[in-house]
């Protein structure tokens, strides 16, 4: 059982500022999100997490050691490029991780691998290797995970599949944190932080979010005009093909615009649409 | 359907890519493919742009197709309005027309204040919106984008597709490929593929009516095959027989796919 503590976490590169003041915390049993687009800063903090980036300013601990001080078998680690020998077998790799580990191989069977357990990691599809990735990563049982975009390029089921793995590995009592630029996977999350050019720019549950934040869908006609209007007053206007959709203005405001050809209607947003709202 | 793949198959090296891929794109209409890697996105582009050859089925695509692999295609030395203007000068534009074209791109995508900026100086949602813009110039009557939204933050995400339907106004046909299920309900028809299989196609509302049997959901798991959504379980009942302990919820494009990879599995 171990929390993972980042308080004012902040790493430069030169004038480049990619991780700014984080702090969040991630107790056992929790799987917290890194939500952002790519350069957002989420695969810097996570470096800071495992030791292999030393932060600018503020620090990060893990039970309240600090990460330079830490015994590094407390965290497993499932990289973007996922960090498998693809000419390996999938045994040889688990094998070959458990013995630098100085721990017996679990069981490919009990984690629903043992059908491809004789095959070459390279010939997998990226579904598959990701779950041996994530197994090669648990075998050693740390108390802390760090998953970096674990369900990247991975189609619905396989997703699926892979959070199914991930709440069951929380629910032995291990703190995860997990990144991704899946809006819609913050849902799997208990918390999520989002991040937007390195910074922190929301954070909570996902309703904690999307909390009050509202949208105001437009039906009918409504000129271009009137939508660069709407941007030039500070709100986001976005199309899709039901109609528009506007973030960042009220509905008085919206309505008094579209009028007469377009309607407006507030609505709860989307937690992508809040996340453009907290970003904008 | 006036242009597209019927009944497609590309293989490389022995190895089916697409299997019998149908796929229509009609003016004014935007179409998705959407899947995981390997799914068979980027073939699908390639083949309908004429870059890869089906071995089985047939293509067909308007003589005005551009495409926009999932790079962007924008080169890194030159500035924004460089790119424009040398993909212009490629399709022989008239000096004019290019000058009036290039000008309402540059308002379209909002890069008019990043006109001078250098094409490595440009965030990743500047790079794709260029890359569509420099697509879209010689005003094709079939628009390919592979991947153009991966990796991108929201707001680039949702400037992107704003820019996307407009142009799909302008009456283009507009193909897009993507690995985010939600942005398939972002045009008229999606085609969902897995491993070279097409799991399911239509239009939205066609796919989410298409699934047999019915969707339950659970706080825990009912069966090997409940799968995990959120903060509770799906379950599939095939036949639609009731599950114990679960309660009926009505599918969205994600549940709808997942059921539909569930099924090519039990094949």
């Amino acid at each position: 059982m171990s929390t993972i503590q980042a308080d004012g976490l902040t790493r430069r590169f030169g004038d480049m500022v990619a991780v700014d003041s984080l702090t969040f915390r991630v107790g056992p049993g929790e799987v917290v999100g890194l939500l952002g687009a790519n350069g957002a800063g989420k695969t810097t903090t996570m470096k800071m997490l495992l030791g292999l980036l030393s932060p600018t300013a503020g620090e990060a601990r893990i039970d309240g050691t600090l990460i330079r001080d830490l015994d590094r078998r407390v965290m497993g680690y499932v990289p973007q490029g996922l960090g498998l020998y693809r000419d390996l077998t999938v045994r040889e790799n688990l094998e070959f991780a458990a013995a630098a580990f100085g721990v017996p191989a679990p069981s490919l069977e009990a984690a629903g691998l043992g059908a491809v357990s004789g095959r070459r990691v390279g010939e997998l599809s990226l579904g598959l290797r990701r779950r041996v990735a994530f197994v090669v990563a648990r075998c050693h049982e740390p108390a802390v995970l760090i998953l970096d975009e674990p369900t990247s390029g991975v189609g619905p089921l396989g997703r699926a599949r892979l959070w199914e793995t991930i709440h069951e590995t929380a629910e032995t009592g291990a703190a995860i944190l997990v990144s991704t630029h899946y809006m819609d996977e913050a849902e799997e999350c208990d918390r999520v932080v989002l991040m937007a050019d390195g910074r922190e720019v929301a954070a909570g549950t996902v309703d904690e979010v999307v909390g009050n934040v509202r949208s105001v869908a437009v039906s009918g006609s409504v000129p271009d005009a009137v939508v660069e209007e709407l941007h030039r007053r500070g709100g986001t206007v976005l199309l899709d093909n039901h109609g528009w959709r506007v973030v960042g203005l009220d509905l008085a405001t919206v309505a008094g615009a579209v009028a007469p050809g377009g309607t407006a209607t507030e609505v709860p947003a989307t937690f992508e649409e809040a996340f453009v709202s907290f970003s904008s | 359907m006036t242009w597209g793949l019927q009944e497609v198959t590309v293989s490389f090296a022995g190895q089916p890519a697409l299997r019998g891929v149908t796929l229509g794109l009609d003016p004014g209409r935007i179409s998705i493919v959407v899947g995981g890697d390997g799914a068979g996105k980027t073939t699908l582009c390639r083949t309908i742009v004429g870059l890869e050859s089906a071995e089985a089925g047939d293509v067909s695509r308007p003589a005005r197709t551009c495409f926009q692999p999932e790079t962007s295609g924008v080169w890194s030395d030159l500035t924004v309005e460089e790119n424009l203007e040398f993909v212009a000068g490629g399709y022989h534009l008239d000096p004019a027309h290019a000058r009036s074209r290039i000008g309402e791109l540059l308002e379209a995508t909002n890069l008019g204040p990043a006109r001078d900026r250098l094409g490595r100086q440009l965030s990743g949602g500047m790079r794709q919106k260029l890359g569509v813009a420099m697509a879209v110039l010689s005003e094709p009557d079939l628009l390919v984008l592979d991947e153009p939204t991966t990796g991108l933050d929201p707001i680039s995400r949702l400037e992107l597709w704003s820019f996307i339907v407009g142009s799909a106004r302008e009456g283009r046909a507009i193909l897009v490929s993507t690995s985010y299920i939600d942005e398939a309900q972002r045009g008229d028809s999606v085609l969902a593929l897995d491993e070279g299989h097409v799991l399911a196609s239509g239009t939205v509302a066609d796919v989410l009516a298409s699934m047999p049997g019915r969707l339950f959901t659970s706080a825990g798991r009912i069966t090997p095959g409940s799968w995990h959504r959120g903060h509770s379980w799906r379950t599939w009942s095939p036949d639609g027989s009731p599950l114990a302990g679960a309660t009926e919820t009505t599918p969205d494009l994600a549940d709808v796919v997942t059921v539909a990879a569930l099924a090519e599995e039990g094949r």
